[in-house]
């Protein structure tokens, strides 16, 4: 059965659920809703709530474990020298896979029935010729051991699928009756209700927390198996990043990481001036109208894709400052350049800065300013002693979310500033002037994934380390943001 | 003697501080004061009491133009202060309302320490030549905002740890601390117990040596005991205004008498 036509019925039978509950208890109170514990609609959610919850949390959790389960299974009469010959069993199994959808459409498309597809043997008949007519990605011959197993494949995935829909919609089925059984009028469906609400929010966070921890795992799994191959010394202390496929490659991070912090560094001395500024001028001295325009327009820059706001550094920023500034004082002529990224960056973080900051800046209440006005002191010095003491925590809060948003940006920093890390075994003028071409973490993690080698060899599992210190940099911005802003909170009140 | 002069001063007649009149204030659509005409006096205490919604706050707030920080709120009529149009284009809000002085009627302590909530004033105003001096200003003003025994050993800690009635004492010492010349206090001991009431009455009575004092209160007890002056607010409209044994003893308006014996409200 397809997954919508269960979900619907799983929903119909919620909605049966909803008004059998209803009723129940109504009828036990004699039709008379004063009699009830709770309102009658409650025991209707209560007989919604027990019918579809289990079901779908059922379904889920059917869909995360059965393809694995089904893979595993289909695998083990694939022989070990099959494997070996395509290189790693999950591009065998990919060709599986593939092989059961060509299956499913040569059957959905009458070229074959429902017994030959089980039935079918790539030794005796052109397999491979009659598959590809159904317009299906094959791209290897189909041999006998890779049919059996898509074979097998499908009927596994056939039947997985026969036991989930029994499976959810028993479930459903006894929840609605369990529920209906419990509906009575001194039945307490209020409290039930809410104690539901309640775990389904925690399941909620508990789904998104869970996704952050396995990023994490995944993350240093293949953190670990790097260090087995490249000393964690190097990596984290090296000055100098040469990567080279062919093995022997230096991986000290020290250069990326400086070109991040400095192109942030230059971004953010950008964009914290101009955005707070900004939302200085829109929350305490722009009229209300001029507010509902400008801080709509500014929030736009927001919206622009940054790879716009690459083509933006690489056509026009770029030379701009290469044939203006650099050019003529001497401190170098390529059009990539940190000034460029940090520039251009530093424009896209003005919205963030400057929406989180009016935001924090108009939270502070008008009492405050009143108490100042009060006392005879002008505008600006309000704002100066008075509101934004009071909403610093919140606006370094607002800054430190943009920093974290400047570690993380990469194609800005592709276009603006290059892919060459930093060279800092030159010396000091080679790591601080702004005008030469440097990169990022990011950018490096991009390259290195990319490149066209072994899965397994340093090159390309340091991006995995590379990726796990700028979790742990951006974290660690995070956490001080979030201690902050709640820190303020509590300031006044 | 010498003992007959104060009260051959105390005769005299006063001075008038503040000359309103014809005073409309709008929000929006709504009039909240109508046709106020009213004068306050110098070195008086001079009470506003009314039921809730009256005007009391607003026609308080056009006195020290704190109605301009409001974007919806019109005032219109003639203010004098010494004479002088407050609302007039030449006078500077911002040095008006360094003279005339208010603690609001919710407390609103900065989120700073209390020794720098009090300094605050005399800081931007210049009123101390050094540390020392700002020290001994500071320590005047929370003495006579009767909160100095609770504070003085932690003039560090902000003041919004305070509990909400140090909190309002904390903001009179703010307000006297500029040393301005009229003083608008809205309903300053509306959070106070009675000892503190007490202390800030007492030091109401001692500002209107050298100062004029316009206080907004709901407790008929205190505006008989610290006013000379008294006016009575209803619907926007000053119903009665005159000497407070007057209006408390002998009103003339019917609404007044209703108001004070507990009819309206
Ligand atoms: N900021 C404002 N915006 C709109 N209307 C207001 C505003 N402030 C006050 N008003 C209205 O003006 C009228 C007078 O309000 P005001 O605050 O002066 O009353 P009050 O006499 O001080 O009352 P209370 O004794 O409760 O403090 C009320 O009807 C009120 O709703
Ligand atoms: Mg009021």
């Amino acid at each position: 059965m397809p997954l919508l036509w269960i979900v619907l019925v799983v929903l119909g039978l919620g909605l049966i659920g909803y008004l059998m509950g209803r009723s129940r208890a109504l009828g036990s109170a004699g039709g008379d809703g004063r009699q009830l514990h709770s309102l009658p609609s409650y025991y209707g959610w209560h007989g919604f709530m027990l019918t579809v919850v289990p079901a779908l949390l059922m379904m889920a959790a059917w869909l995360l474990v059965a393809p694995s389960v089904i893979e595993n299974r289909a695998a083990a009469g694939i022989p070990d020298a099959k494997i070996a010959e395509r290189g790693s069993r999950s591009l065998v199994m990919a060709e599986v896979r593939r092989t059961g959808e060509a299956l499913d459409m040569a059957v959905a498309q009458g070229t074959m029935d429902e017994d030959m597809a089980r039935n079918l043997r790539a030794d005796f008949t052109d397999v491979t010729e009659r598959l590809k007519a159904t317009g299906a990605i094959i791209t290897t011959t189909v041999d006998q051991p890779i049919l059996e197993a898509a074979q097998n494949y499908r009927v596994m995935a056939k039947a997985s699928n026969l036991y989930m829909s029994i499976a959810v919609l028993g479930l459903a089925v006894v929840g609605l009756v369990f529920a209906f059984m419990r509906s009575d009028k001194d039945f307490r469906a209020r409290n039930v209700v809410e104690q539901g609400i309640k775990a389904i929010l925690i399941l909620a966070s508990t789904i998104a927390i869970m996704t952050t921890l396995g990023i994490v795992l995944s993350m240093l799994f293949e953190t670990a198996n790097f260090f087995e191959q490249y000393s964690w010394r190097e990596f984290f202390f090296g000055l100098n990043w040469a990567p080279d496929f062919r093995g022997n490659s230096e991986l000290g991070m020290l250069p990326l990481l400086w070109g991040t912090l400095y192109i942030s560094l230059v971004a953010l001395l950008v964009a914290v001036p101009i955005g707070l500024f900004a939302a200085i001028y829109l929350s305490e001295y722009a009229s209300p109208r001029l507010r509902a325009v400008a801080k709509p327009m500014i929030e736009i820059l927001a919206g622009i894709p940054t790879i716009v706001y690459g083509l933006f550094a690489l056509i026009t920023v770029g030379p701009l400052i290469r044939d203006w500034i650099a050019q003529p004082a001497g401190f170098g002529n390529s059009t990539n350049s940190v000034i460029t990224a940090g520039l251009v960056m530093g424009i896209m973080l003005i919205p963030f800065v400057s929406s989180l900051s009016d935001d924090i800046i108009n939270a502070v209440p008008q009492a405050m300013r009143d108490g100042s006005y009060g006392l005879g002191a002008t505008q600006s010095e309000t704002i100066k002693q008075v509101v934004l003491p009071a909403a610093l925590p919140g606006i370094v809060g607002a800054v430190l979310l943009a920093a974290s948003r400047a570690i993380g940006e990469t194609m800005i920093v592709v276009m603006g500033a290059g892919a060459a890390a930093a060279q800092m075994e030159q010396g000091l003028g080679a790591i601080i002037n702004p005008f030469q071409a440097m990169t990022t973490v990011t950018v490096k993690i991009v390259s290195q994934l990319t490149g066209d080698t072994d899965f397994a060899s340093p090159e390309t599992l340091v991006a995995f380390a590379l990726g796990l210190t700028l979790f742990v940099i951006t974290l660690g911005l995070n956490v001080l943001a979030l201690y902050i802003v709640r820190k303020y909170r509590e300031q006044y009140e | 003697m010498n003992d007959m002069r104060p009260l051959e001063r105390a005769v005299e007649t006063k001075e008038i501080k503040f000359e309103c009149r014809d005073c409309q204030v709008y929000y929006g659509d709504t009039h909240a004061i109508k046709d106020v005409n009213v004068d306050i006096e110098d070195k008086t205490v001079t009470a506003f009491i009314g039921p809730s919604g009256c005007g009391k706050s607003t026609f308080l707030r056009c006195l020290n133009r704190m109605n301009d920080t409001i974007d919806i709120a019109r005032v219109e009529g003639s203010f004098l202060l010494d004479g002088e149009n407050i609302y007039d284009k030449r006078v500077d809000p911002v040095q008006l309302r360094a003279k005339v002085g208010m603690v609001f009627q919710k407390p609103n302590p900065f989120p700073k320490s209390i020794y720098d909530n009090i300094a605050y004033g005399p800081r931007i105003h210049g009123l101390a030549k050094n540390k020392a001096e700002l020290d001994e200003i500071v320590e005047k003003s929370l003495r006579r905002g009767a909160i100095w025994n609770e504070v003085k050993d932690r003039l560090d800690a902000p003041g919004t740890g305070l509990s909400g009635g140090q909190q309002q004492r904390l903001c009179i010492a703010r307000a006297v601390a500029t040393e301005p010349e009229v003083l608008l206090m809205d309903e300053p001991c509306s959070a106070l117990d009675p000892i503190a009431t007490a202390q800030v009455e007492e030091l109401i009575d001692e500002l209107r040596e050298s100062y004029s004092v316009v206080i907004v209160t709901h407790s008929m007890q205190q505006a008989a005991r610290v006013s000379q002056k008294t006016a009575f607010f209803h619907l926007g409209n000053l119903v009665e205004f005159g000497e407070t044994g007057q209006i408390f003893t002998n009103p003339k308006d019917p609404r007044t008498e209703s108001y004070i014996t507990g009819r309206i409200g």
